[in-house]
Parts: C-alpha cells; sequence; structure tokens
C-alpha cells in the first residue's frame, strides 16, 4: 500500500510500532469489521477502529438516540437525538476519519437477516444490549465462521471474549441458553457507569486490532472480567463443552432462533 | 560494501521527527532483505534516532555520515521483515 502524506501523519503512531507497520496498517485499512449495536459499546468500537483506519465498517442498530443515552454512547450528542443512532454515529466517525467507508444498517436482527447482514464482513463485534440478540449474534458466527468479540456490561462489571469459530468455545460453552427474561434485571433497576462501556468497548477493539494484524494474543477460550468499583480485572479459562448445544459433538441448535421478546434492554 | 549503489534512496530532508522515521521504515519495509536504503536527511535529531530506532527493529546501519552543514546520509541494510 502507498500511503498519502496524509496518512503517513495519521498513522505514523501505527507504523512506527514494530508490530503493526506500513504493512499492518495496510491490513487495517483492508479490513471489514461488522458491529452489533451503536450503543454504550458499538459507540467506543466503532469510534477507536475508525481512527485506527479499518477500512469498512458496519453498524447494524434499530433505535433512535435518546437523551437517556448521551451518559454513555459517545457517538451520539444533543443535536442528533431522534436520529437513527447508525446515523448518528456514521456523522461522528465520517468527521473523525472521512477515509473510512462507513455502512449504517438501521434494521432489527433477526434469524431470516443476519447472516445476509455478516457475510461480507471478516470480523463481527457484538455490542448489543440484550440476551435474544448475543445468543442469535453467536449462534450466526459460528454457523457463518465468523470470528466475534463479544462484549456485555452491567452496573459496575464488563466482559469481553473473542470466540473464533471452530477453535475454541462458543458463547453457548459459557452460558447454553438465554436466562429466562424475568430473571434478567429490568434497565431501570439496573443501570450502568457511563464510563464502563468506554473500557469494555476500548478492549473489544483492541481485540479486533489484534485478529486483523495476526498479532498478540486474544481472549479465546478466554473470559475477561472487569470490575470497575473494585479496579480489578480477572481472566477466568472458559473450555469448549463437549455437549455445548451449539458447537458440541451432538449439537441441538442447527439453525438460528429468535428468542421471544420480554427482554428489557440493558 | 559501502561504497557499493544502494538499492533504494529516498530525500527526507525537511521532515522532522516522528516522520523522518517513519518514511525510512515505510521505504525499508518495501524492500527485500539484503538490500541497502541510502536517506538524506537534514534534522539533526533523526541522525542518531533513525540509526538507532533501525538497530532496535533488527536491521543494520552500515553508515552515518555528515556530509556537509546541514546533510547527514545514512545507510541501512535490511535483515528482516
Ligand atoms: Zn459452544
Amino acid at each position: 500500500m502507498e500511503f498519502t502524506d496524509d496518512q503517513m501523519l495519521r498513522y505514523s503512531r501505527h507504523i512506527i510500532l514494530p508490530e503493526v507497520g506500513g504493512k499492518g496498517q495496510a491490513r487495517i485499512a483492508g479490513a471489514k469489521v461488522c458491529i452489533i449495536g451503536a450503543g454504550g459499546l458499538g459507540c467506543p468500537v466503532g469510534y477507536y477502529l475508525t481512527a485506527a483506519g479499518v477500512g469498512t465498517i458496519a453498524l447494524i442498530d434499530n433505535d433512535t438516540v435518546e437523551l437517556s443515552n448521551l451518559q454513555r454512547q459517545i457517538a451520539h450528542s444533543v443535536h442528533t437525538i431522534g436520529m437513527p443512532k447508525v446515523e448518528s454515529a456514521s456523522l461522528t466517525f465520517k468527521a473523525l476519519n472521512p477515509e473510512v467507508n462507513i455502512i449504517g444498517i438501521q434494521e432489527r436482527l433477526t434469524k431470516d437477516n443476519i447472516l445476509d447482514l455478516i457475510r461480507d464482513y471478516d470480523i463481527v463485534v457484538d455490542g448489543s444490549d440484550n440476551f435474544p440478540t448475543r445468543y442469535l449474534v453467536n449462534d450466526a458466527c459460528f454457523m457463518a465462521k465468523k470470528p466475534l468479540v463479544s462484549g456485555a456490561i452491567l452496573r459496575f462489571e464488563g466482559q469481553v471474549t473473542t470466540i473464533v469459530s471452530g477453535d475454541g468455545p462458543c458463547y453457548r460453552c459459557l452460558f447454553e441458553e438465554p436466562p429466562p427474561p424475568g430473571l434478567v434485571p429490568s434497565c431501570q433497576e439496573a443501570g450502568v457507569l457511563g464510563v464502563l462501556p468506554g473500557v469494555i468497548g476500548g478492549l473489544q477493539a483492541t481485540e479486533v486490532l489484534k485478529l486483523i494484524l495476526g498479532k498478540g494474543d486474544v481472549l479465546k477460550g478466554e473470559l475477561l472480567i472487569y470490575n470497575a468499583l473494585k479496579t480489578t480485572f480477572r481472566k477466568v479459562r472458559v473450555p469448549k463443552n463437549p455437549h455445548c448445544p451449539l458447537c458440541g459433538e451432538a449439537p441441538t441448535i442447527t439453525e438460528l432462533i429468535d428468542y421471544n421478546e420480554g427482554y428489557c434492554s440493558l | 560494501m559501502e561504497d557499493s549503489v544502494p538499492d533504494k534512496r529516498i530525500n527526507i530532508k525537511g521532515l522532522v521527527c516522528p516522520y523522518t522515521f517513519v518514511k525510512a521504515k515505510l521505504a525499508v519495509e518495501s524492500m527485500e532483505v539484503g538490500q541497502v536504503l541510502e536517506v538524506l536527511l537534514d534534522y539533526e535529531e533523526a541522525s542518531r534516532s533513525i540509526p538507532k530506532s533501525m538497530e532496535d527493529h533488527g536491521q543494520t546501519v552500515l553508515k552515518i555520515d555528515k556530509i556537509n552543514d546541514t546533510d547527514w546520509v545514512l545507510r541501512i541494510r535490511k535483515e528482516k521483515d
């Protein structure tokens, strides 16, 4: 890849790194990443991947911006309240780096559209805020053989793991089924510290860049748990479950499932 | 060796750190192992920092010459990708 003077300046701190260099930056520029959700996690993930110069970034989200989002969803603003989140975030990311091809998809993910929507991308990032979507994304990425960087946040705690289809555990190896709706805390009683998605989204974006570069170790077979109140990071090893209903030896889930509504968005 | 013709020459006069190193590094990346890069520069700090960084990255610095009041010429042999 021939860098223009502007690109050389913009990405100089990457190019200087032995692990990145011009070749790594060219790989980043050639990468296509699909981000599920343009909320708390999707905003910082998309923001940093845009800054890093990822060539194509798709954002999938069906919601519009509300004032109550602005405590943590840093790509939106008072000027974009009422606007579709994917449009609001696209404007922000384009202003940061006009070279990046941002594709906003204002749709609700279902078992019928997800495989088509993720087909053209190298890596999927889950920044969704609900269990039905998290399981749908896990299953679809396993079936489509797409690496998945999964993140979740609640109150003061966040989790990150990287799932490489066919190599290591999937999300269902960890938690076989979504919890019943009644056991999931409702948004009113849950709450989330506004900076928490920044930490977890930053970790997810880092995992994505390492997958693109093929450098370092990703959180494969490991769940990283961050506790913001205690300021602790804990890594838990997650073995592949031979009886996993999706990726185990005798899978019972062979097609995508739309779990019933009734879950509150976190 | 040092007087042979380099495989690639770049002129980075007018550039300051870290862009001096970025340009030199991109040039080295584009070359084959064993080839020699010649760098012409006029930013004094880079006459020290580029050789140091290149050695840190595993390349060999063949020479560092101050050729006049303002300019330096470096020669670097690429040892690894
Ligand atoms: Zn599994």
